[in-house]
């Protein structure tokens, strides 16, 4: 597929297999062979593939170089924080005294795992301001999930069963909508203002005997820090719902706000996004949950405490335990462990003074994109941004040229596109984060590519819409696969 | 508290350049891009230890670390649900290759067609070792891919009321339960040598091999299922579909799995992957993600995401899950071992952990005092013994040796199902990374309660 360079990887596996090749040997059998079951319970049809050693690693290198990742391109998609992933957290996963522990080992063989998970409970409620945590959900919306299930589980604890319906604004990400789906609300929608702010007046009409609660992004998806947020919180609380608070853009308020301060009652954070552990190309995640007192007794199982008086940390050691009133498990074990050891080393290797220069970088870092591009690129919420900027395309599109056109023309210059076409509230919408951890070269070389494809976009607008042209594939018929669904190899083809 | 200047090495501008960066916008400090936050709430104390350096960091987890003891310290027989096996070099030298390690979800596909073909060559083993038509690109973990299995099982048959084996795992019934919670959805544990199945149940739940370790017929599950227009719905191992007919074999609807034993480390339970396949007709009800092979604008073959109105960025409160970030990483951990352990390797490491196994067992049985009670029947890797005193005494002295035993299922939730008279069960399993003087360190320390 890729020419030039790498190897070819147009063959899949099966298609490479050749019988009688091998990738592994295995030891000998030193036990007395035993009586196989009934011939009726064994296979005769197993279609793996016959590949050698070389033949693995040749091919799976040559697909890794078909991406984009952080390591090799910058990558300012919106909403994802796709900062640098340092390699010692990786590192640090990978200890055995970490990898190769067992879920089920009784605690007293894993009790430098069970410190670890304390302190970094501590650390998450310190940075949110929250009295509560559980690392037991797998990402960030399985953290929504824990979040809203709480939600429910305190209005029927408190009688309130009424209360059925959820409140998120039409910025949102399309995760809290189904969380909230998957925990039997109701969801309607909550409308923003003119200057991106949650809109009071709506919250007002939508603020009765029936609202469980609402989900916020904070900052919201636009990138702002919605300046209503303490007003927000005031008024759903006085009408006896809950305020949920999608972590999400978390990057941007390291060290400047406590989300416990400005009145959510319960948030979950992505440590894949804020706290720099690697996405994998689509995880793993992980998507602790904080929350105030009131719902603590509510957290998924389980969570960690110490053995000492009032389950705090002391020299007797620590146990898993289960919440009071706990919405149950939500998943296998205790949370994706090596994900969370990797955010531990992330911030102690930052600590207090380094956590907030994360923020500040980051903002800065988006600020800067948004008054060098402001003038070729139309900006419909004109505020100082926080974490992120939301341009829209809506100038190119004058010419014939979207905010897709541009995005993948981007991907021509060697820069990953930003999220496109959200939030849904803007037109042509261009989404960019450029995270703290690109320097101001990186960033004068994104401006001037934006400001080359706003200048093609004059001269050569069908050489833009039909962007990309150096990549190993072209734009993709994507009707096509959905009309007619190629999931699987088949010998056939 | 840190109070001197602190430049990460993670952040790459410098307290200069960020002060050159600020004049284009006017500014004189980065605080004054924050004033939004109202001011009572700005800046507030932050209560966390100092910076630590790589060096000190790695000291300080070395330590943590090293009051651990893991599995590969010495003998080790605890499986129920995360498994012990072998994972070959190539596996972590691949996944974390940069270009794969640090990529984001692959929305644009075209400079993504690396993590997409490797998806589509996880659907396609996966699959095929499930002997099922499809399977999407991976969930959580083993538990919440089966409690997926069961909502979806409940939309294709728009019924609410399922039939879960009380031989499924109590760690997954659990799971289950909360994902089911608000749903209004009635659980109900049958006894799997009789498993209660009514008009109006939308699935019956099985594992394979079950949680004690034993190989139930599947096919009679799934006639018994189909006979009152239900699902059936299993979860299994994919390292024992090495060597044993998978449940595509005996007609399952819905197949999910732990992912896990394919390459990825026991991690103290996660990361992990969750595997999700199904019958090819119920693909609009799948959750997560697909990827689907097509053609470029110039006619060159390529990978996208697909199906996506399935899913929450599309169809946001209909979507048939909130599944958003999940794996990914881990499936390609696990398709570069099963392209590594191929045809051959994986049905002789799943041999391997056969014939040790019954090895184990059998010695065991002959111990005065102990019993293999499910004996009668088949298993693979995993077996309960009644033991002649407590599991955890039995365990505690094993541990002197540096010998880790089995899971003591005398005690709840693991005991719920078990008969009154196995009150002293202990759950072993053995795996092909027990050698044969692993085995028989074992049974001579169980054999001091003899």
């Amino acid at each position: 597929m890729l020419k030039g360079g790498s190897r070819d990887t147009s063959k899949l596996l099966m298609e490479r297999s050749v019988p009688g090749r091998v990738g592994v040997v295995t030891p000998e059998l030193d036990v007395p062979v035993q009586p196989l079951p009934d011939g009726e319970l064994l296979r005769d049809n197993l279609d793996l593939p016959e590949v050698s050693e070389p033949g693995v690693v040749q091919y799976f290198t040559a697909l890794s170089q078909l991406n984009f990742s952080i390591d090799t391109q910058f990558y300012p998609l919106g909403s994802c924080t796709m900062k640098y992933n340092p390699k010692v957290n990786d590192e640090m996963a990978f200890l055995p005294g970490f990898a190769a522990i067992h879920p089920l080992q009784p605690p007293e063989q894993s009790q430098g795992a069970l410190e670890l998970l304390y302190r970094l409970q501590d650390f998450l409620g310190e940075i949110t301001g929250m009295a509560g945590v559980s690392l037991a959900t797998l990402a960030g919306a399985h953290g929504e999930l824990a979040g809203v299930l709480m939600m429910r589980a305190h209005h029927q604890a408190n009688g309130d069963a009424g209360r059925t319906k959820m409140a998120i604004p039409d910025s949102a990400h399309g995760t809290n909508p189904a969380s909230a789906a998957m925990a039997g609300f109701d969801v309607v929608t909550l409308a923003s203002d003119a200057e991106g702010n949650v809109d009071l007046e709506a919250l007002h009409e939508l603020a009765g005997p029936d609202l469980a609660g609402v989900m916020i992004t904070l900052p919201s998806t636009l990138g702002l820090f919605d300046q209503n947020i303490v007003e927000v919180c005031r008024i759903v609380h006085e009408a006896g719902g809950l305020v949920y608070g999608d972590g999400a853009n978390m990057n941007a308020l390291l060290g400047r706000a406590k989300l416990g301060d400005l009145g959510f009652d319960v948030i979950h954070l992505n440590l894949h996004k804020t706290f720099s552990t690697p996405h994998g190309g689509g995880g793993p995640g992980a998507g602790p949950v904080c929350c105030a007192p009131i719902l603590a007794p509510y957290l998924a199982a389980p969570i960690v405490t110490g053995n000492g008086a009032n389950g705090s940390g002391t020299d007797s050691g620590y146990s898993l335990s289960i919440p009071e009133k706990s919405i149950g498990k939500i998943g296998g074990y205790h949370g994706n462990f090596g994900v969370l050891v990797r955010a531990y080393t992330y911030i102690r290797t930052l600590g207090d003074a380094g956590i907030k220069s994360i923020s500040g970088n980051a903002v800065l870092n988006a600020n800067y994109l948004l008054q060098a591009l402001r003038d070729i690129y139309y900006l419909p919420y004109d505020r100082t941004c926080m974490h992120e900027v939301v341009f829209s395309a809506d100038w190119q599109r004058l010419r014939g040229v979207s905010g897709l056109d541009v995005a993948k023309r981007l991907l021509d210059y060697g820069f990953h596109a930003p999220t496109m076409y959200f939030p849904l509230i803007v037109h042509e919408a261009l989404m960019i984060e450029p995270t703290e951890s690109e320097n101001r070269d990186t960033l004068d070389a994104f401006i001037q590519a934006l400001r080359d494809i706003n200048r093609e976009s004059e001269e050569e607008p069908d050489m833009v819409h039909h962007a990309p042209h150096t990549t190993p594939v072209s734009r993709l018929d994507e009707a096509n696969a959905a009309r007619h669904p190629n999931l699987r190899w088949r010998p056939s083809e | 508290m840190t109070t001197a200047h602190f430049q990460s090495h993670y952040i790459p501008n410098t307290e200069e350049e960020q002060t050159e960066m600020l004049a284009t916008l006017g500014l004189s400090s980065i605080d004054q891009l924050f004033h939004d936050i109202p001011e009572e709430f700005r800046n507030p104390p932050l209560d966390l230890p100092a910076p630590l350096s790589e060096l000190e960091i790695q000291k300080e987890l070395g330590a943590l670390a090293g009051r651990n003891r893991p599995l590969g310290s010495g003998p080790s027989f605890l499986g129920a649900g995360a498994y012990h096996h072998f994972i070959p070099s190539i596996v972590k030298a691949l996944m974390t290759r940069g270009e794969f390690l640090t990529a984001y979800t692959p929305y644009q596909p075209e400079v993504s067609q690396g993590t997409l073909q490797v998806i589509y060559e996880f659907q396609t083993l996966i699959s095929s070792l499930f002997g099922m038509e499809v399977a999407n690109a991976g969930m959580y973990d083993g538990a919440t891919s089966l409690a997926e299995g069961v909502l979806m099982a409940c939309r294709v048959t728009r019924r609410d009321r399922v039939a879960v084996s009380d031989t499924v795992s109590p760690i997954y019934l659990q799971v289950i339960r909360t994902y089911c919670q608000a749903h209004g959805i009635r659980i109900e544990v049958v006894r799997h040598w009789e498993p209660e199945v009514a008009d109006d149940t939308a699935c019956l739940v099985v594992q394979y091999p079950n949680f004690y370790g034993g190989l139930e017929d599947l096919g009679e599950f799934c006639q018994l299922a189909h006979g009152h227009g239900a699902l059936l719905v299993v979860s299994a191992d994919p390292m024992a579909c090495g060597m044993l007919n998978p449940p595509g074999h005996y007609n399952a609807d819905i197949v999910t799995g732990e992912g896990q034993p394919l390459g990825i480390p026991v991690s103290y339970g996660g990361p992990y992957l969750g595997l999700f396949t199904c019958k090819e007709q119920y693909i609009r009800q799948m959750p997560s993600r697909l990827v689907g092979r097509t053609l470029d604008s110039q006619g060159r073959d390529g990978y996208v995401l697909t199906l996506q109105t399935r899913e929450q960025h599309i169809r946001r409160e209909r979507a048939t899950s909130n599944i958003c970030t999940n794996e990914a990483l881990y499936a390609l951990a696990s398709t570069i071992y099963l392209a590594a352990m191929g045809k051959q390797g994986l049905r002789q490491v799943a041999e391997l952990c056969y014939h040790k196994a019954h090895y184990a067992a059998s010695r065991i049985e002959e111990l005065p005092g102990y019993a293999l009670p499910f004996k009668r029947g088949p298993f693979y890797q995993e077996f309960v013994v009644q033991c002649p005193a407590g599991p955890a005494e039995i365990n505690r002295r094993l541990m002197e040796s540096n010998i880790l035993g089995g899971l003591d299922i005398s005690i709840p939730p693991y005991s719920d199902p078990l008969p009154p008279d196995l009150d002293q069960g202990m759950l072993l399993c053995v795996t092909e990374m027990n050698s044969k003087d692993d085995i028989d360190a074992l049974v001579e320390g169980l054999a001091e309660f003899s």
